[in-house]
């Protein structure tokens, strides 16, 4: 993976860098000795590792403006970081750049229940939001399966998804308001406690713009009165096809369920091997549908899709009686990573998005691809949104396996564009899809996205290298190619 | 070339092509769909026109994909008709404000809603179920579009779950146009509801409607809209409501409903009301052409055409008392709330007129809770000389200058529509 080059000049000021920012972040803020910054040198894809210049854990906002500003008058590289559980290296460390650790901002600043909202700062975990309103019958909705780790703040740079999506959106969705530092130090707050921000959508563009264009130092986030009731259906199909017609006949008898997720036979067989959830080893997909609401929106839900997976061929169903048999239908899904990790060495977690209906021919081919390889996958599938995971198994240890995996993975990413889809869902591009940008994008796209960009940080300091197969400078992205005086357009009808 | 063009594009090339003219010759133009919303925003000074009328038609939906294409000149007509028939919707509940912009009768297109797609879009309008489905923003999917550089690009995609690159299709979306000409937009639809309910609370002030308004949101119930509206702004639609009336909208399956109905019914109705309120129940039959009436701000017809509109988004607890205080006495200032007070709508009297329209007071108002005012109708000087949309803290308004730029930097489309110099 090539990384933008170690700024030599940087590098030989460091020590009156770090003596610096120790002047803006006093005490154990910030980290210099290689052995302490160790912990900072990789996020959730571990298989990239740098240890970074230096690491500063700033406390407020005004800390994160001045060390920004600082970097920003030095041109000095930074990278944001929540708890660093990004699966596509958008928390990678540059080695010539500043660290910049929001963990220190872990409070929750404000509960509004008749404006249904919290106010938090950006080191506070997804799961701590929920837990903090729970007990009032309140929770946030998004929840990314590393929840309990995760924080709000990377939540809002990789616009973090989950299980329940489809019916309750992601990230962007469940947002009202953030403060936001510039690379240059400037303070600016998008939204609020409105249901609209006003004038350009910045704070839709801001999430998911993994730590580019600006760090979160506060977030608003909209609350929602926790479900009356939740209830599971585990169907299992004969085949793919089948499981895929369940889920269209679903949607198209107008049910939205709360999640609905898909898993296949080698991710079956892996989940219950490990935690034993129950589930029936002899079909070719299964599918967890569940619903939420009032009890008797519940209860007259049910019977529909029982009705409804029948007519798609289940040849499994139940239908959890209470809490404990929900989670049991849930354990062997939520298991299913490390289920897959059990049965091999290593895997390689994909993220693609794919048109629904899509999902037999994808699979199809992924089947084709991994003979070709000779490497198994299995795969989880949000099918409610299209989003597939593929987990590719490979051992480390064997010599040029990793780089296979790694190839077996974009051949996946490229087919899930092909088939009308996206190259990541909920885990970002970061530095993992950063190079197969283009498979998506054209190239006046990706000048689009640099030049904004440009609006946000014309120097480039914040978190380069992630994102963008190749960096343009800001001058040469604002150049017009247009030659004056044409008309040549005779055709175009005018009044 | 001299002269005003009116290009009215067919293809895309095509509007590229008229845009590398604009390029060319440093020229602006306004960009135009459908017309409704022309006077949506601050006048222009632009000499040329880019119709986008033509670029029209869905091209795409697959309602078990939940997703939907068209070009930006689509009648939003034509698009309801083709969700209605496979039973979907665009659940932000995109108001048609042409009543309220071009004046008129609302009934004069036949019942037919006037504008278009690509004017929902760019302008993020959503209606009453934005409390709980969002706003446009939170629906568009993908966006095709030739922006200032005289270059077509794409931005999302067709799926719902996608974090590939910057949210560009957001940015777009209420742009009012000031960034690209669109020529393919992607959204997301959903499901209509089986059946939907409106509890009606009679006899309702502004205090009251604070208070019902919260507490109503707050329920388990699921309140897909919740409005207030005063006697006079409801006497059309509802009769004689007294002070005025609260509605609280119920969606969903039939025994969901029923049963979120009773519930809601039951905190909020008969004593906790207090002896003189009244509580009724408009079932399915009823309500949806009030709620489509309230989507289009249809009660404000009735007011003096020349009377100075404000949208106005605060945090919902504040909308009831925001709304008193920004009531003169002694005049006939009348406003009505929206999205369970999150949404106030604000008609000036004409009869006690103000150089700004309310500007100052409407602005300062929200100082202390936050939120932002937008001036919808008012006559052209008045949209010239006041800043229509909320100015921005000098920070924030360099930073939407320099995005302006990064699509825009000759200010070639729209200028001048949301922000002077932007």
């Amino acid at each position: 993976m090539k990384m933008p080059e170690l700024d030599a000049d940087v590098l030989a000021r460091r020590r009156e860098i770090v003596q610096a920012l120790r002047r803006i972040v006093p005490g154990e803020g910030v980290i210099d000795s290689e052995d302490e910054m160790r912990v900072f040198e990789s996020d959730g894809l571990t298989a990239y590792r740098t240890v970074p210049m230096v690491v500063v854990l700033p406390e407020n906002t005004g800390q994160i403006s001045r060390v920004l500003r600082y970097c920003h008058e030095h041109k000095i590289k930074v990278v944001p970081r929540g708890a660093g559980t990004s699966l596509s290296g958008g928390a990678l460390p540059l080695g010539d750049g500043v660290l910049l650790g929001l963990a220190k901002l872990n409070r929750i600043l404000e509960i509004d229940h008749d404006n249904r909202c919290a106010r938090v700062q950006p080191g506070v975990t997804n799961l701590g939001i929920t837990q903090a309103v729970a007990h009032d019958g309140w929770y946030y909705a998004p929840d990314p399966s590393s929840q309990i780790a995760c924080t709000i703040g990377g939540n809002v740079a990789e616009n973090s998804g989950g299980v329940h999506c489809l019916k309750y959106g992601l990230t962007t969705n469940n947002l009202l308001g953030v403060e936001m530092v510039l690379m240059d130090g400037e303070v600016v707050r998008l939204g609020g406690k409105h249901l609209d921000a006003d004038g350009y959508d910045l704070l839709g563009v801001i999430t998911g713009s993994e730590g580019l264009l600006g760090v979160v130092t506060e977030v608003t986030v909209r609350l929602l009165r926790t479900p009356e009731a939740t209830r599971a259906m585990l169907l299992g199909f004969p085949s793919v096809e089948a499981g895929g017609d369940c889920v269209a006949r679903i949607i198209a008898a107008g049910i939205v369920p709360a999640g609905l997720e898909m898993m296949d036979r080698p991710a079956i067989h892996a989940a219950e091997d490990f935690v034993q959830a129950g589930y029936p080893r002899d079909v070719e997909s299964l599918l967890i549908v569940e619903v939420d609401g009032p009890p008797a929106e519940i209860d007259a839900l049910i019977p529909r899709l029982q009705e409804i997976a029948r007519e798609a061929g289940a040849v499994t169903m139940r239908v959890s009686e209470d809490d404990d048999e929900r989670a049991r239908f849930w354990a062997g899904r939520k298991a299913a990573f490390p289920a897959v990790g059990r049965i091999s060495p290593d895997y390689y977690c994909m993220d693609g998005t794919i048109p629904r209906g899509r999902l037999p021919e994808v699979l199809t081919r992924t089947t084709e691809l991994s003979a070709q390889f000779g490497l198994r996958v299995a795969n989880v599938f949000h099918a409610g949104d299209g989003n597939l995971h593929p987990l590719i198994l490979y051992d480390a240890n064997n010599p040029g396996e990793l780089e296979k995996a790694e190839e077996f993975g974009a051949e996946i990413l490229k087919l899930c564009v092909e088939v009308g889809g996206v190259l990541t869902g909920e885990h970002g591009v970061g530095v993992e899809k950063r190079d197969l940008m283009e498979v998506q994008f054209g190239e006046d796209d990706l000048k689009q996205q640099q030049r904004l960009k440009c609006a946000f940080d014309p120097e480039g300091l914040l978190n380069p290298g992630k994102m963008f197969p190749r960096l343009h400078r800001c001058a040469e992205l604002g150049r017009m190619h247009i030659h004056h005086g044409q008309m040549p357009f005779p055709d175009i009808p005018r009044f | 070339m001299s002269g005003a063009q009116a290009f009215r594009p067919e293809t895309d090339d095509q509007l590229l092509e008229a845009v590398r003219w604009l390029v060319s010759e440093d020229a602006p133009a306004e960009l135009v769909g459908r017309g409704t919303k022309r006077r949506f925003g601050r006048p222009m000074q632009t000499e040329h026109t880019l119709d986008l009328s033509a670029l029209a038609g869905i091209r795409l939906y697959e309602p078990d994909e939940l997703v939907l294409s068209a070009g930006p000149g689509t009648p939003m007509a034509d698009i309801e008709a083709a969700l209605a028939e496979a039973r979907q919707m665009l659940a932000f509940e995109p108001p048609d404000l042409s009543a309220l912009l071009a004046g008129g009768d609302p009934d004069a297109a036949g019942g037919q809603r006037r504008d278009s797609l690509g004017g929902v879009i760019a302008c993020n309008l959503a209606g009453p179920r934005r409390v709980t489905a969002g706003a446009a923003r939170d629906h568009v999917l993908g966006v095709e579009g030739v922006g200032g550089h005289a270059m077509v690009f794409k931005t999302g995609g067709r799926v719902v779950k996608n974090v590939t690159g910057y949210d560009l299709s957001k940015l777009l979306t209420g742009s009012h146009g000031t960034l690209a000409a669109m020529t393919h937009l992607t959204v997301k639809v959903l499901p209509a509801p089986e059946t939907e309910a409106t509890l009606v609370l009679s006899d309702t002030d502004l205090a009251d409607a604070g208070r019902l308004l919260t507490t109503g949101m707050a329920e388990p119930a699921a309140v897909s809209g919740a409005a207030w509206l005063p006697g006079r702004l409801a006497a059309g639609s509802f009769g004689d409501v007294g002070a005025g009336v609260v509605l609280l909208r119920l969606e969903g399956f039939a025994a969901s409903v029923a049963d979120r109905q009773a519930a809601l019914a039951g905190r909020l109705g008969a004593g906790r009301l207090g002896a003189e309120r009244s509580l009724t129940v408009l079932d399915a039959e009823a309500p949806a052409d009030r709620w489509r009436g309230l989507r289009d701000a249809l009660p404000l017809t009735v007011l003096n055409a020349d009377a100075p509109l404000w949208r106005i988004s605060v945090p919902p607890s504040a909308g009831a008392w925001i709304l008193q205080a920004l009531l003169r006495p002694e005049t006939d200032d009348i406003g009505l709330l929206d999205w369970g007070g999150g949404l106030i709508w604000l008609a000036v009297d004409v009869a006690a007129p103000e150089g700004d329209a309310g500007e100052t007071r409407v602005r300062a108002a929200l100082a202390a809770v936050g939120g932002h005012a937008t001036l919808v109708r008012a006559p052209d000087p008045i949209r010239a000389a006041a800043p229509v949309f909320q100015p921005q803290p000098s920070a924030l308004a360099a930073l939407t200058a320099r995005v302006k730029e990064s699509f825009d930097p000759k200010h070639l489309l729209n200028p001048g529509r949301m922000y002077a110099g932007i």
